[in-house]
């Protein structure tokens, strides 16, 4: 297991070694002076220019440019935003629980609904619930998902008035953050209301988000529990005379669990880029309406450490998706 | 086969084989209403001087957010209502396939072409190729797509021309892993040991003798793509990142939208409604592809 492991690791440093040179190019890559383009529409003096140019390290060869910036990530320093001038990893920490909560909640909504919903449709294979629940998941598969929000922010927020339209919490509730969650964080508050508040306000992007998930979940449980339920240890347990929960519940769910954890766990990509479109929709404070407004401000340090940040974490994942894998399935441990 | 089997000439093969396929893929009513749909969308596309009532950017100044005809206060002339500006929701919508289509069709052909040759080289070479292309193509997969195309076209500059290069660098490397997947399972095969000793070059084996045999796979993913780059190049555009306005881009049209979705709910549904439909249908028609070109699944 720990070669298994340790393979792993090591097959990731030339890819992260790639993600850290494409998101090095992004800023040198850009058509014309970085430094022009950084100051913005304004201009800049040519003592600002060189003085910027020497703090960036424009000034120096490309290559030596490039393990300055391999150095200073080693040490965790991800450079500065333009804007605010903060550093980017304290923004990105700042604004991270926000996306991790509703990512986490968007990917509990779509597992609860999605597996279950997958089970039902192979057991039944053919019935109505079978055909309207796999229609229903390839509009879901099929659904432009900014699209989605702005409907449901029209039914439920301008027609019913029952959810908020922006932001995680109403402006009335105010508490330290512990978690940086906003749901534990409203409880740990005591103040009433304040989790309501929060769940009403997380609710419409946590679904929208969940949408493709679920429905890519759904066909893939359906497909697995399909593919297990014609093995010959299911007709074992069959003709054993187990009944159909216990045949169902252990002997083929387990088994097609496998591929659908690992389906699971791939959703995190998916996420992200959903991020990116719900969190505009809904003015959440997360990374991907971050990411959306440095590249609209064109705040290229942000861009390339938000960048870098993103691609190192869904490889994180994406690892431990692949470990997992082999924890339960020893067979893709030992290939 | 046996010396006693009918030669067929390769046209009568290949007219069985698509009789096969169709007749598999009839089978699948979901595959078949997705691809009339999609038929619809091509023709609305080609013919869309001809249908469109209106002319897609011409402003109406006398007909601002105009509902449709068949609520209080529309007008015969705009069957669909008008945009904020007067111009006509059902023209726009109209051209729009226009974008759609060619998105698809331009995107899936850079990522489907630049994919097979990365694809061949990496599969047919192996070694250092192999170890040098897949590991790029490992480092594009780790960006969430939209997130490197949204970065790829700040870098290009926004607009459809960039928008979809951008898109279809972030596909290729799904076709690339596709094609040397199936170039692998067939480079050990005899026929290309047989057609090697007959003395095909490098390039003829890849070509001629392999690559025809590796395209079911890579026809599905075509499909999804086409669907994918039709969803993400809206996404693009609803952003800012995409076709610029006034092109009636659906998802730029809906961009365009967004302050007007609690007052007028017309120009807020039908682009996407657009979007989803034509989304949809691909996909129908993409999953009757896999189910028809699929061996494994085949009379089983």
């Amino acid at each position: 297991m720990i070669r298994f492991i340790l393979g792993k690791l090591l097959y990731l440093v030339p890819t992260f070694l790639g993600i850290t040179l494409i998101a090095f190019s992004f800023v040198r890559v850009l058509p014309g002076d970085p430094v022009l383009l950084m100051a913005g529409e304004r201009g800049i003096t040519p003592e600002r220019h060189a003085e910027l140019s020497a703090q960036l390290g424009f000034d120096r060869p490309i290559w030596q440019q490039y393990f300055d910036f391999l150095g200073r990530l080693l040490q965790g320093d991800l450079g500065n935003s333009l804007v605010t001038k903060k550093p980017v990893l304290t923004e990105f920490l700042a604004l991270f629980p926000a996306t991790v909560e509703l990512g986490l909640v968007a990917i509990v909504i779509a597992t609860l609904v999605g597996v279950p919903v997958g089970v039902i449709a192979a057991i039944r294979r053919g019935s109505w619930f079978d055909q309207i629940s796999m229609t229903g998941a390839l509009v879901g598969f099929s659904m432009p998902i900014f699209w989605w929000g702005l409907l449901l922010i029209i039914l439920f927020s301008g027609i019913l008035q029952w959810t908020p339209v922006s932001g995680r919490i109403s402006l009335m509730y105010f508490f330290p953050q512990v978690t940086g969650f906003m749901l534990i964080d409203s409880l740990l508050s005591g103040q009433k209301g304040a989790f309501a508040s929060a769940a009403s306000h997380l609710i419409l992007p946590a679904v929208v988000l969940a949408t493709i998930p679920l429905a890519v979940i759904a066909r893939q449980t359906r497909s697995a529990m399909l593919e297990v339920m014609g093995e010959d240890y299911v007709r074992t347990a069959r003709a054993k005379g187990l009944p159909q929960s216990r045949v169902v519940g252990v002997h083929a769910l387990r088994n097609a669990m496998i591929p659908v954890i690992t389906t699971i766990g791939l959703q995190v990509g998916v996420l992200m880029a959903g991020a990116i479109l719900t969190e505009t929709i809904f003015s959440w404070p997360g990374i991907g309406k971050w990411m959306i407004d440095s590249i609209s401000r064109r705040d290229y340090p942000v861009v390339q450490s938000g960048l870098l940040l993103i691609a190192g974490l869904v490889m994180l994942v994406n690892l431990l998706v692949d470990l997992t894998y082999g924890l339960i399935n020893p067979r893709i441990r030992h290939k | 086969m046996s010396d006693t089997a009918v030669k067929l000439s390769d046209a009568a093969i290949r007219r069985r084989m698509l009789a096969d396929f169709w007749f598999y893929f009839r089978q699948n009513r979901g595959a078949v209403a997705g691809m009339w749909v999609f038929l619809a969308l091509v023709l609305v596309a080609i013919f869309a001087p001809l249908i469109a009532p209106h002319d897609p950017t011409q402003q109406y100044r006398d007909a601002l957010l105009v509902p449709p005809v068949w609520q209080e206060g529309g007008r015969a002339g705009f069957l669909l209502g008008t945009d904020a500006v007067g111009r006509d929701m059902l023209s726009r919508l109209i051209y729009g396939a226009q974008f759609s289509l060619f998105i698809g069709i331009v995107v899936v052909s850079i990522a489907l072409v630049g994919g097979i040759i990365v694809g061949l080289l990496a599969g047919f070479f192996g070694g250092w190729v192999d170890t040098v292309i897949m590991r790029v193509m490992d480092v594009i997969l780790a960006f969430p797509s939209l997130l490197l195309a949204l970065v790829l076209v700040a870098i290009l500059g926004p607009g459809l021309t960039n928008a979809m290069i951008a898109i279809a660098i972030v596909y290729q490397p799904h076709f690339a892993r596709l094609t040397r997947a199936a170039v692998m399972g067939e480079k050990a095969r005899e026929y290309v040991t047989a057609a090697r000793v007959a003395g095909a070059g490098n390039l003829r084996l890849m070509f001629k003798t392999i690559l025809p045999n590796c395209l079911a796979p890579l026809i599905v993913q075509a499909t999804l793509s086409f669907s994918s780059a039709v969803l993400d190049s809206a996404a693009l555009g609803f952003l800012g990142m995409g076709a610029q306005p006034p092109a009636s881009e659906w998802g730029t049209m809906l961009a365009e939208a967004r302050e007007f979705i609690l007052r007028a709910w017309w120009v807020v549904t039908l682009p996407g409604l657009a979007i989803l439909t034509s989304v949809l249908a691909i996909n129908l028609m993409g999953d009757g592809l896999r189910d028809a070109l699929d061996p494994k699944l085949k009379r089983s």
